[in-house]
Order: C-alpha cells, then sequence, then structure tokens
C-alpha cells in the first residue's frame, strides 16, 4: 500500500467525522476520553490496514480485531458504522434496552469478535486466535488494541509471555498510552508502567512507538507489521485522552462524562475546525 | 468531611448508597488506626475517596489489578490491619480465588465492598453486570455477607461489618441514590441492624416476601398495595444472606401460605436458594417462589428498564404474591 498524501487526508476527514458521530453517539453519556484516544488508531486500522469485509464480518479470510479496552465502545460501534459493517441511524439505539450496542462491546454488534470491557483479557484472546491461524496455516493477523492502564492487569502480563513463546508473528498489540487511566496519571496515581518499552522488549516482543494521532505515522508503522520475524509485534501510541476536545484533553474526569447544549456545542466545532 | 453527622448526611434525600458507605468509612477511620482502603483504579467511584482525603497514608491504589489487590489485603490483615477493599460489583469474579484461599480459609479480617452491584451499570451490558457474586461468596467458608437497602441502612451496616465484626465480609452495595422506592419508614433512624437478623418491615400472615439490597424497597411497595387489595404480606429485609436468618424464614413458612423472593441476581444461589435451603433442611412444607435473573446474561439498557424487563418490579412480586395465596 502506498501511503499518499491523499490517503492521509481522506483518512483523517473519516476520523473527524467519526469523532462528530461520537459526540451523538454519546449523547446520554460515554467514556469520550479513551474513545477519542483510540479513534484515529481505529480508523486507520478499519479503513486502510485490516482485511475485513463489512458485508461479511464472518468472511474467513478477515484479520481479526479485539477490543480489549472495551469501554471505548462508543468509538468502535461508530468506526464499524462509517465502514459500513451497519447504518449509522442504528447508533440511535446506543445504550437503550436491547440495543446491540453499549458502553462496551456486545455479542450482537456485527463486526465483533467476542464481548469485552472487563479489562486485561483481550490478549489473551488475541494469543489463542493467532495460535489457531498458525495451526490451520492462515495468513490472517490479531489486532488487540489496550490501554495503558489496562496493562495494570496481570493477565496481560500471562499473555505477554505466552505470545513470544509460540512465535505469534502474526499478532499485534497496540497500546492506547494516554498515560490516564480512571483516577488519574498511571505514572503518578494508580500505578507506573515506565520503562514501558523495555518491559515489552524484554519479554521479546518486536517494539515500535509511534504517535497515535498521526495517521501518516499509524500508515507507516502499519505497514512493518511483523516488526521482526517470528516475535509478535507491539505499538505503543502516545496518544491523547480526550483528543480533540479541548476540555477534554488530558484530563482524567473526562473518563467519562456527559456533555450540555453549550458544552456540547463546544466540542462539535472544536472537532470540525481541528485541522 | 467526613463530619461526624454521616447518618444525617445519609439521610439527605439524594444520597447514593456508596457515598453513605464511603462517608462512614472515613468517619471509621478517625476511630481505628488499623483501617487501610485499598482500590483498583476506581478509589473515587468506589467512593474510597473521602478516606483518602483524611488518610492518605492509609490509602492504597493498586492500579486496575484487582487479584494483587485482594492478595495484598490478605498480608495486611496478618499483620493486624483491617483492609478495605472496593471495587465494581462483577470484579468479584475475578478475585474469587484469593478471596477464598487468602482471605476466607485463613479467615482474615479483610473487608470487601462491592459498589455498582446488580445490573447498577446497565448501559455497561453484561461485562459489568454483577448477578452472580452473592452465589459465589455464599458457598465460600467464614464469608458473611450483607445487603444494604438504603442509605441509612449503608451507614449502619458499614459500621457493623468493619468496626464490630471480625472476619471476612462481603458488603454488597448498589451505585445509585434511587433506591427503588424505599420509602420514609425504612429512613427512620430507629431501626436496629444486626448483621444476621432479618428486618421485618411489616406483620402479615397470608405471604412472606423476603428481599435482599436494593428490592426491599419494591417488596415495601408491593406489600402495601397487597394490603390495600385485602393481602396480608409480611415484608422481610434480609440483608444478611449469609448466615442467613433461619428462624425469621422458619417462621415465615409456618406462619403464611408462601414465600415470595427477591434479589437483583442470578437465581441460582442467591437470596431465594438460600431461603430454599432452609425451608427445604427444615422440612417446612411450603411453597417458594423466586423472583431475580433466570439463568440469562441480561441487555445492555438504563438500569430501570432492565428491572421492569426481567420482573424485579412491584407488579411482578404483587402477581407472584397472588399466585402464591391463590393456589
Ligand atoms: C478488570 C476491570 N477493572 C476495572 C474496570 C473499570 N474501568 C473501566 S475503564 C478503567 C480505566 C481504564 O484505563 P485505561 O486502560 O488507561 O483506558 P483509557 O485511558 O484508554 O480509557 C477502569 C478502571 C474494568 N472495566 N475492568
Amino acid at each position: 500500500m502506498e501511503i499518499t498524501g491523499a490517503l492521509v487526508a481522506t483518512l483523517s476527514k473519516k476520523a473527524k467525522e467519526n469523532r462528530q458521530i461520537i459526540v451523538d453517539v454519546f449523547k446520554g453519556g460515554g467514556h469520550f476520553g479513551g474513545s477519542f484516544s483510540c479513534t484515529d488508531i481505529l480508523t486507520v486500522l478499519y479503513n486502510s490496514v485490516m482485511n475485513v469485509d463489512p458485508a461479511n464480518p464472518k468472511w474467513e479470510g478477515r484479520d481479526y480485531f479485539i477490543l480489549s479496552k472495551g469501554h471505548a465502545n462508543g468509538a468502535l460501534a461508530t468506526v464499524l458504522a462509517t465502514r459500513g459493517f451497519y447504518s449509522c441511524e442504528q447508533l440511535e439505539t446506543f445504550n437503550c434496552l436491547d440495543s446491540p450496542f453499549g458502553e462496551h462491546p456486545t455479542q450482537k454488534m456485527p463486526g465483533v469478535e467476542i464481548p469485552t470491557g472487563s479489562l486485561g483479557h483481550g490478549l489473551s484472546i488475541g494469543v489463542g486466535i493467532a495460535l489457531s491461524l498458525k495451526l490451520d496455516k492462515k495468513d490472517s493477523k490479531v489486532y488487540v488494541l489496550m490501554g495503558d492502564g489496562e496493562l495494570h492487569e496481570g493477565q496481560v502480563w500471562e499473555a505477554m509471555q505466552a505470545a513470544p513463546k509460540w512465535g505469534l508473528d502474526n499478532l499485534i498489540a497496540i497500546v492506547d498510552r494516554n498515560r490516564l487511566s480512571m483516577d488519574g496519571p498511571t505514572e503518578s496515581v494508580s500505578m507506573p508502567l515506565e520503562p514501558l518499552v523495555d518491559k515489552w522488549s524484554s519479554f521479546n516482543w518486536a517494539v515500535k512507538t509511534v504517535d497515535g494521532h498521526d495517521v501518516r505515522a499509524l500508515l507507516e508503522v502499519s505497514s512493518a507489521i511483523p516488526f521482526r520475524t517470528g516475535s509478535p509485534s507491539v505499538i505503543i501510541a502516545n496518544t491523547v485522552k480526550g483528543k480533540g476536545v479541548s476540555f477534554m484533553e488530558g484530563d482524567y474526569n473526562w473518563h467519562y462524562g456527559l456533555l450540555n447544549e453549550e458544552t456540547r456545542r463546544q466540542a462539535l466545532s472544536e472537532i470540525a475546525e481541528a485541522r | 468531611m467526613p463530619s461526624d453527622d454521616v447518618m444525617k448526611q445519609a439521610t439527605l434525600k439524594g444520597i447514593a448508597g456508596r457515598d453513605a458507605y464511603g462517608l462512614t468509612l472515613a468517619q471509621l477511620g478517625k476511630e481505628n488506626e488499623n483501617i487501610v482502603v485499598m482500590a483498583a483504579d476506581a478509589l473515587e467511584s468506589t467512593k474510597g475517596i473521602y478516606f483518602a482525603k483524611e488518610f492518605p497514608e492509609r490509602t492504597f491504589n493498586f492500579g486496575i489489578a484487582e487479584a494483587n489487590m485482594v492478595g495484598a489485603a490478605a498480608g495486611m490483615a496478618l499483620r493486624g490491619k483491617v483492609p478495605v477493599v472496593a471495587f465494581y460489583g462483577f470484579l468479584t469474579m475475578r478475585v474469587c480465588e484469593q478471596v477464598r484461599t487468602d482471605i476466607c480459609y485463613p479467615r482474615l479480617n479483610v473487608k470487601i465492598a462491592a459498589t455498582a452491584s446488580g445490573l447498577a451499570m446497565g448501559a455497561g451490558g453484561s461485562t459489568h453486570h454483577g448477578l452472580e457474586d452473592i452465589a459465589i461468596m455464599r458457598s465460600f467458608p467464614n464469608m458473611t455477607i450483607v445487603c444494604p437497602a438504603s442509605p441509612i441502612e449503608t451507614v449502619k451496616a458499614t459500621r457493623a461489618v468493619i468496626a464490630d465484626h471480625d472476619g471476612p465480609v462481603y458488603l454488597r452495595l448498589v451505585r445509585g441514590a434511587d433506591f427503588g422506592g424505599t420509602e420514609e419508614l425504612y429512613d427512620r433512624e430507629d431501626i436496629p441492624f444486626e448483621i444476621g437478623k432479618a428486618i421485618i418491615l411489616n406483620e402479615g400472615e397470608d405471604v412472606s416476601i423476603v428481599a435482599t439490597g436494593q428490592v426491599v424497597g419494591l417488596a415495601l411497595q408491593a406489600g402495601r398495595a397487597l394490603e390495600r387489595e385485602g393481602i396480608s404480606a409480611r415484608v422481610i429485609n434480609m440483608h444478611t444472606v449469609k448466615p442467613i436468618d433461619v428462624e425469621a424464614i422458619k417462621r415465615a413458612a409456618k406462619e403464611t401460605t408462601g414465600i415470595v423472593t427477591i434479589e437483583e441476581h442470578s437465581t441460582i444461589g442467591g437470596l431465594g436458594d438460600a431461603v430454599c435451603s432452609v425451608v427445604c433442611e427444615e422440612c417446612i412444607p411450603t411453597r417458594v417462589r423466586k423472583i431475580g435473573i433466570r439463568d440469562k446474561f441480561c441487555s445492555v439498557g438504563p438500569t430501570s428498564e432492565l428491572w421492569s424487563k426481567y420482573g424485579l418490579s412491584k407488579e411482578n412480586i404483587i402477581d407472584v404474591a397472588k399466585s402464591i395465596v391463590q393456589d
């Protein structure tokens, strides 16, 4: 795939549209911080990196995606809608009774492999999918998106041990490194993670860091997968929690929030004006 | 904050169960310097924050690592600390082996506060619904399970399980301020609270309604409505699910035609099953009908709508109670 200026512009525009839709999806409240921090990543993955067929979500040859940080489902549900898995109108039922779309991915959501929301589960599931793809000699890839706070969970480190053991170079972990979890900064309040790159490398993963809001950089790093033959790859994406809306950016109080008429208007206009 | 009149605050209209718990905890921190509070990146939302402001040196944020936190709580308790660990109700499942093996087996003085239990996080979907915790915790020897029904009862229960009880406790809190119809009567301060002793909120002879936690309010409402229709309902607040008040159940079984149980929990292994095992083992012929979530993963949706959908409603209690009386 050639990374042209036109492609970068198209994806940037799409990410902007996705953020605007997310504001609507979260009209009754939602996980703004963690959804906006991974909107660019999800937009790039679904529109230019992963092999998927929106008309046939269970297509045999698809790449797999697990939203291990399930609370960012507002972003995933939106990105899947604008990619054509279902219509944007269907998102109007978000969080309503019996909706397939809630705060976390459900079993009923087209394009979702497995429900998530309890943090720390996704990478293990990814290991299992990747192992079975190797067994069946299929060349699909498995992408798992995790929050940085999510990395506190011990299970993540168990999966990190397992993936290199079997040389799962079809497995790609992406860490949404926005440096905030729910109670505040990971390094000073919840649980320090640094030196994060060294930790992944010492677990025998091939690591690359990237600006998680730079569409071109995201495309470039994705085109280098696997980073090392025979090793699982991890992308540490440096991001800003609440990216795109000034009063949310870097404020852990916007982990979950509710907009009023005025703040909603401000959020939409800031998103629209962003380059 | 915390002020010494936590009780007064807890009776204020609109205070949430978890705030009533958090304020009481901060008060208890003043009285006992061995109390330590642990949270897993949810210190603010599980309301350990009031304690943390007063006693930062006795507050520990473990990050999103619940199992590690529970293990560390066991270690703290081994040295005489009184750890109070809090997390969302669905996470009880994530730490249940540590709770069983490291806390219940050595019978350590660790208190677990589960906030947002049941369907409190309705829109979160099944990953965030906590409907199995009572069943799991009931099966662990040495565990005491308390489910307060109102803010004022939360204040009393929090004090009782932390200050007046030695041993593992599972305190099942509700998140919101809306206690589903718990009316003034129930917010009275003079109703005594004793672990293991059910509260008879209404003496009645025709049918018994046994409830625990937030749905006690519904039971009360249903009882009053039945009363108006000439059916005398005994309403029992079974705030302690383990050890359960055997005598109160035996009396209900003998003195009324049958028992309706209601809980914001699976009907497998919860309050309803606890009541059934009492009547069966005591060989008291009666009829028990359980209201709760029937072996299902629930939908996404607002909590109140989920309650209606799955039969946690005044109307359903009334129907089930009538079906017993009229049988
Ligand atoms: C196992 C588990 N523990 C706690 C929670 C509650 N919770 C939801 S999101 C969150 C913070 C997540 O932080 P992070 O992974 O950094 O996500 P982001 O900042 O990208 O939103 C917490 C503690 C949960 N969903 N699962």
